[in-house]
Formats: C-alpha cells, sequence, structure tokens
C-alpha cells in the first residue's frame, strides 16, 4: 500500500474544491455543457444513457480495506448500491446525480481516492500488475514506478489537453498481466547488465477502431531517465498528434503514419534536451517513494498447514482454490483471486454488501490490501495458506467463490447498451447468457484458459480484440450483429484476433460459442493444449467451417 | 475580451495587425506570425513595441533569433481542448530563454490558467469578464504541484526531500 503524505492529501482536496467549484458554475449557468464537459471528464464523469457516471481511479490497482468501504458507501448513498470494476483497474458508479458528486468526491478524498484523469484527453490512470509486489518471480515492485508516474501524470501543465487520451501500464514479470502491448505506452521493467533498474518502453498499442500492437521504441531506458522518456513521447505526441479527426488521434496512429523509426528519432531528439534536466529522478525520491508502500510483516509460515491438508478433502474448496489461488513469493502465503464473474451475472460488478464484506476478510486475511485485476475481478494478495479454509468459506456466502478464473465464464464486458451512450449493441446479456451456457464447472475445466471478450462497440472496451474469443457487437439496418474473431491474446504474446467469418445474430452469438469451443475440443492436440494455442496452430480456417457448415 | 496582466485587469496597449493592415506610425502592435516573419525588420525597427501571434502549428524554434527584441509572444488556444500551445510555451521559456511577456489568446477560460501559469504564461487575453475578475482566486487553487516547470514552483517530490533533510536534522 502507498500511504498518502499531506503533499498529496491536500492535492486531493484542492481538487475535489476546484470540481465542486465548476459544478456549482455549471448548475448557475454560468459554465455552458460543452466547456464543463471537459473539466467533468478530466474528473471521471461521463453523460451515460440514463444518468451521470462516475469513474474513480485506483491506481494501479491497489486498494485498502478502508478505501474499499468509502468504495461501498459512495455506492450505497449516492448510487443504487453497486460498482462496476473495469478492465482499467477502476470503478465506476452508474447512477450518480452531478450535484452529489461533488460530495462523493469529498467523502473519498478522506481516504485517499479520487477521480482525477480517470477519463478525457489526459494522461490515464497508471495500471500494473495486480500481482504486483507478490508475484514470484518478479524483478521488483513495479507500484513504485507507477506511483511516480501518477504523480508526475497528474495535473502535468502541459498534457493535460493532448489529442485524445493516453494509458500507461506497467509490469515486472515475463507473464505480463497488465496488458502493456496495448497500452499507449507499456513498460517492461528490466535490469541492465549491472543490475541497474530500467525499462524497456513500448509505444503506439491500443484498441478502439485501429487496433495495434505496441512497438518497442527504446530497449532500455534508465530508471532516473523514465520520467524524461515519457515526457518526450508526450511532448512529440502533443505537437504532432491529430486533432482534426477523433478516431485518428491516439499516438498508434501517429507512431503509425511517421512509422517507428522516423518517431523515435523526433523522441530521442527530444529527450536529448530534457534529459538531464530537474526531471532526472535520484535515488533518494525512488527510496522516498518506496518508503510509504507499507509492505506486510510476513510471518515464517508453512508451506502445507494442517488446515490446507483437511480442507482438500471437501472436493468444493479443491476446486476453487485449484482455480483461484496462486502461488505467492512468501512460500507460507497466497495469492487469492475473487471472481467477480458470477453465473448470470454481469462481470466486474461488487453490491455495497459485497465490498464491505471484502473489507473485512482483506483486514482479517490480507493485512487489509486488496488488488484490482483488469480482468474486472478482485484479489487478494498476502492470504496466509492456513487460512485459505476459512477464507474461501467466507468468500463462498458471498457469492465471490465462483471458481471460473481464466476460464470461459471468466468474461471481461463492456457496460454495453445497456448503460453506454456510445454502445451499438448489448454486451452484459451476451455474457450472462454464455456464463450460463458454460455454468458447470466440469465442462469450463475440461476446456481450460480461455478469455472471452465482449465490446458493444467499435471503440473495443470490452478488448475484444484481444479476447480468445472476441465478440464486437455493431448495428446493421437497425439489428445488433456480432462479428466473432479467435486467437487474440493481450498478454506478453499480444496479438489481435482474425475474424472468423459473417456477423451473427444476438441469439446466435451464445451457439457460435459453443461451436467454436466444440470444434476446439476436438482440435486440440492434447488437453493441455490451450485454445489460443491450437488456433494458432491451425488457424481460423476449421473454426470457420464448424461455426459457418449449418448457417 | 479583458487582458489580465501582473494578476490584475489591464488596458492592452497593443493593436492587432491583420496581414495587410497598414503598418501604423507609432504605437505598440501585435502581428501574425507569417507577417512577423516576413517583415521582421522594418517591424523591429520602428517606434512602439512589437510582439507576435504564433500558431500552434508552426515550429516555435523559428523565433529564436527574435526572441530578445519581442515584446510580448501570444500563443493560440483554437478551443479550449487544443493543448498544443502549452508545450511552445514551456520551449519559449525554459529551452529558448524568452523572458518578454508569454500571452495566451483565444478560448482562454478561467479552468485553463493554473495550467497555463505553470507552462509561463503571464498574460491572458480571458474570454469572459467573469473569469478575469476572478483570476487572483483561481491562480491561487493549488499549492501542491508535481512536475517540475520552468515557473520555479517547487515540485512534491523536492518539498519531501526538503522535509527529510531539515527532519534528519532536527533528530
Amino acid at each position: 500500500m502507498y500511504a498518502y503524505d499531506e503533499i498529496d492529501r491536500t492535492l486531493v482536496n484542492e481538487r475535489v474544491s476546484e470540481f465542486r467549484d465548476q459544478v456549482q458554475r455549471r448548475l448557475s449557468g454560468e459554465l455552458t455543457e460543452d466547456e464543463f464537459k471537459m473539466l467533468r471528464l478530466q474528473n471521471g464523469v461521463y453523460l451515460q444513457l440514463h444518468a451521470y457516471m462516475f469513474r474513480v481511479a485506483i491506481p494501479y490497482g491497489t486498494l485498502a480495506s478502508n478505501q474499499l468501504r468509502a468504495l461501498a458507501h459512495v455506492a450505497r448513498k449516492y448510487d443504487r448500491g453497486y460498482g462496476h470494476f473495469t478492465t482499467r483497474q477502476n470503478i465506476q458508479f452508474n447512477w450518480i446525480k452531478l450535484s452529489d458528486l461533488p460530495d462523493a468526491l469529498a467523502d473519498l478524498a478522506e481516504v485517499g481516492i479520487h477521480a482525477m484523469q480517470t477519463s478525457g484527453n489526459n494522461m490515464r490512470n497508471v495500471t500494473s500488475d495486480q500481482w504486483a509486489g507478490v508475484a514470484p518471480g518478479e524483478i521488483e515492485d513495479p507500484r513504485i514506478w507507477s506511483e511516480l508516474i501518477r504523480q508526475h501524470t497528474t495535473l502535468h501543465p502541459e498534457f493535460s489537453f493532448l489529442p485524445r487520451k493516453f494509458k500507461i501500464a506497467i509490469t515486472a514479470s515475463d507473464h505480463d498481466r497488465a496488458a502493456i502491448k496495448v497500452h499507449d505506452i507499456g513498460l517492461r521493467l528490466i535490469k541492465n547488465e549491472k543490475g541497474e533498474t530500467g525499462f524497456e518502453v513500448l509505444v503506439g498499442g491500443g484498441l478502439g477502431r485501429t487496433p495495434f500492437i505496441g512497438k518497442t521504441i527504446k530497449h532500455f531506458v534508465h530508471g532516473r531517465d523514465l520520467l524524461s522518456y515519457i515526457e518526450a513521447i508526450l511532448r512529440v505526441y502533443n505537437q504532432y498528434g491529430r486533432r482534426d479527426n477523433i478516431y485518428k488521434a491516439r499516438i498508434k496512429i501517429l507512431v503509425h503514419e511517421l512509422g517507428i523509426e522516423k518517431f523515435s528519432r523526433e523522441v530521442e531528439e527530444e529527450w536529448q534536451q530534457i534529459r538531464y534536466s530537474s526531471l532526472q529522478i535520484d535515488d533518494e525520491v525512488i527510496e522516498d517513494i518506496r518508503s510509504r508502500f507499507i509492505y506486510p510483516a510476513y510471518e515464517k509460515l508453512p508451506h502445507m498447514p494442517d488446515e490446507l491438508r483437511q480442507a482438500a478433502a471437501d472436493p468444493d474448496f479443491e476446486a476453487w482454490r485449484k482455480n483461484s489461488v496462486a502461488a505467492h513469493k512468501n512460500p507460507g502465503y497466497s495469492i487469492v483471486t475473487i471472481s467477480l464473474k458470477p453465473i448470470g451475472a454481469p462481470p466486474g460488478d461488487a453490491t455495497a454488501e459485497q465490498m464491505d464484506a471484502l473489507a473485512d476478510l482483506a483486514d482479517k486475511y490480507s493485512f487489509g490490501e486488496l488488488r484490482v485485476g483488469h480482468e474486472q475481478n478482485l484479489a487478494l494478495p498476502h492470504v496466509a495458506k492456513r487460512d485459505l479454509p476459512a477464507l474461501w468459506k467466507a468468500l463462498d456466502k458471498l457469492g465471490l467463490a465462483t471458481p471460473n478464473v481464466n476460464l470461459i465464464t471468466d468474461i471481461i464486458a463492456c457496460p454495453g447498451l445497456d448503460y453506454c451512450s456510445l454502445a451499438n449493441a448489448r454486451s452484459i446479456p451476451i455474457a450472462q447468457e454464455l456464463t450460463r451456457r458454460f455454468a458447470n464447472h466440469e465442462l469450463a475445466n475440461l476446456i481450460g484458459r480461455l478469455h472471452i471478450n465482449i465490446s458493444g462497440c467499435i471503440n473495443a472496451c470490452g478488448h475484444h480484440h484481444v479476447g480468445h474469443i472476441g465478440i464486437l457487437g455493431v448495428e446493421k439496418n437497425g439489428e445488433e450483429v456480432y462479428q466473432i474473431t479467435i486467437g487474440g491474446r493481450a498478454d506478453e504474446s499480444a496479438a489481435l484476433g482474425n475474424l472468423i467469418g459473417p456477423g451473427v445474430k444476438f441469439d446466435e452469438v451464445a451457439d457460435v460459442v459453443e461451436d467454436i469451443v466444440e470444434a476446439y475440443l476436438a482440435l486440440r492436440e492434447r488437453p493441455e493444449e490451450l485454445f489460443v494455442d491450437t488456433v494458432k496452430r491451425l488457424g481460423v480456417e476449421p473454426f470457420k467451417e464448424r461455426v459457418y457448415a449449418t448457417r | 475580451m479583458p487582458l489580465v496582466n501582473g494578476g490584475k485587469i489591464v488596458d492592452d496597449s497593443f493593436v492587432k495587425l491583420a496581414v495587410d493592415t497598414p503598418l501604423p506610425e507609432s504605437g505598440d502592435i501585435l502581428v501574425p506570425a507569417e507577417r512577423f516573419v516576413g517583415e521582421a525588420d522594418a517591424l523591429l525597427k520602428r517606434a512602439g513595441k512589437v510582439g507576435v501571434i504564433w500558431p500552434n502549428n508552426r515550429d516555435i524554434a523559428e523565433l529564436v533569433p527574435y526572441l530578445v527584441k519581442l515584446a510580448v509572444v501570444a500563443l493560440v488556444f483554437p478551443s479550449f481542448r487544443d493543448g498544443r500551445a502549452y508545450s511552445q510555451a514551456r520551449l519559449l521559456r525554459e529551452r529558448y530563454g524568452y523572458r518578454g511577456d508569454l500571452r495566451a489568446t483565444g478560448q482562454v477560460l478561467r479552468d485553463q490558467f493554473v495550467f497555463m501559469l505553470r507552462a509561463g504564461f503571464d498574460s491572458f487575453e480571458v474570454k469572459k469578464q467573469a473569469d478575469a475578475e476572478a483570476f487572483m482566486l483561481t491562480a491561487k487553487r493549488y499549492s501542491v504541484f508535481y512536475q517540475p516547470t520552468g515557473d520555479g514552483r517547487i515540485t512534491a517530490l523536492h518539498r519531501r526531500m526538503q522535509l527529510r533533510h531539515s527532519e534528519g536534522v532536527g533528530t
């Protein structure tokens, strides 16, 4: 956990009072809706189909239990009793009133939470590996650097009015859980031959209507130069990124149009001018940030405690443990993923009661700390193995022990036409139907790791391009039509999926997915060959044949 | 459109010239970039101060040879959403050492003042009278800044280092 100091708190409070003034000026008519729109977006407030939507930042997905309680409080007091965790480790509330927003922000500020730059054409909330600091084999905790970037990008005087939104993600593990290759800047923490920390920098990744996998712009940027290098990229983008067409304004288009070589030369030239400036970070600054991250005082605990041995007799517990519990860097502890994908429910939602209860469980079993992952699930990052059986019972009571993490029912979906004014098609009902089709956990386990991603429009908030199975809803002649891709992935081998054929109607989507899965089960070489690997080996054709043979 | 300079609403002594307006005998003038570049020598020779209005899409480095002679550089906000002039402002101040008046013109609204001040602007053609009147109050909205810019405001990182060291001395 990063603990805010007086300086951070002061800034958040100043931002709340600024926004209160802005809302007042809007309500009095002093600000036009056009003027206010940009201001509210800079503070995470969208106007949706039915109401304002309020997106709150959870920097790099780390939450303290008291912060989760404050989010529950906002859900209960100002919204309809639930919140929706997003693919960028944030939380959204869908029914908030404009006049309540300043109070909701003030309540959140008390626990060091804000909504700055969760939307708008600025540098968005920095995301990272939800297992940062606890994953075995991690080089070092990437959140120290995430926090450095969070501070540097907050209310940046030069880059708060960019051509378009700008997202940064960081990972420090071989396995990329932060999807850095589909971010405007992706940072992979590495060490140089001297053992010094630095970053491989990728640029120009992104989804939306023109998806690109990020390209490496520099193989090693020393940690001390990280801010100046990011600033150089942003300065080039701010000046040359397209502002004439919203759909061509992301940095990926600039990188594509200039070519990575020319773009990187521009950045290099700019960087050399600012590299040895006050942007250079000395070790003391990093140490200061590191010192305000609170790490648990782990006990030396057995790898296989009696509690765990005994509970192994219960097949339900075992099913959950095998699915949702992951190795921790400390052998007496585990990382527990909490599925927010119960069968038949909208993906990523949690009620205020669940949030409060999870906060209590975090206090009891995880040193008061939780994580939010981009897959729209939560995690308890420091659970002693002896506590796993008790934790499972408690989670099960709350409806939070669905053993489907990384399985076919662990679906990522955008809010779609049920909430969003941009959407052309429904997403959530597709996800709900699919979870019902594959509700049998044995079947889901037999299928193995398979990520389904659903977007209700071309803006791709459900990251359908990088789903093993991607589903994109579009509108055609007044009807919802769904285009289906296979073979995408968002990890270190990130790739965009390929279309299997013509779009299908709303009520055919689940049948098509079933056909694809059946084809996979018949085609895979062995049970360990994941869906996405079978697609890679065989291509789209055999799946296409299966799906369209009878249609 | 009220002009704010030094935190106060002031009279604008500069007259804006179009590309083809005849050059007045005397008085302060603000000239579009293309005219300035074309007639720089003649413009700078006459009595009266000279300023230039520089567009977003023209390299600010072109102005470097003239910076010491310019009384005003006016950068343009064609929309309050367009942030290119913030980069131009910082380059002028921090890279090219421009010390004259740096004026924000165009869609200049209250909620941009702090960003503009931090980027190095010191005068503002404010679109709305009420915003101009609220300038001083708005400029004081924030006391914490995370990024080092040429405006000299101390950053949070440095303030923390100072606190650390002063605590170290005390103990």
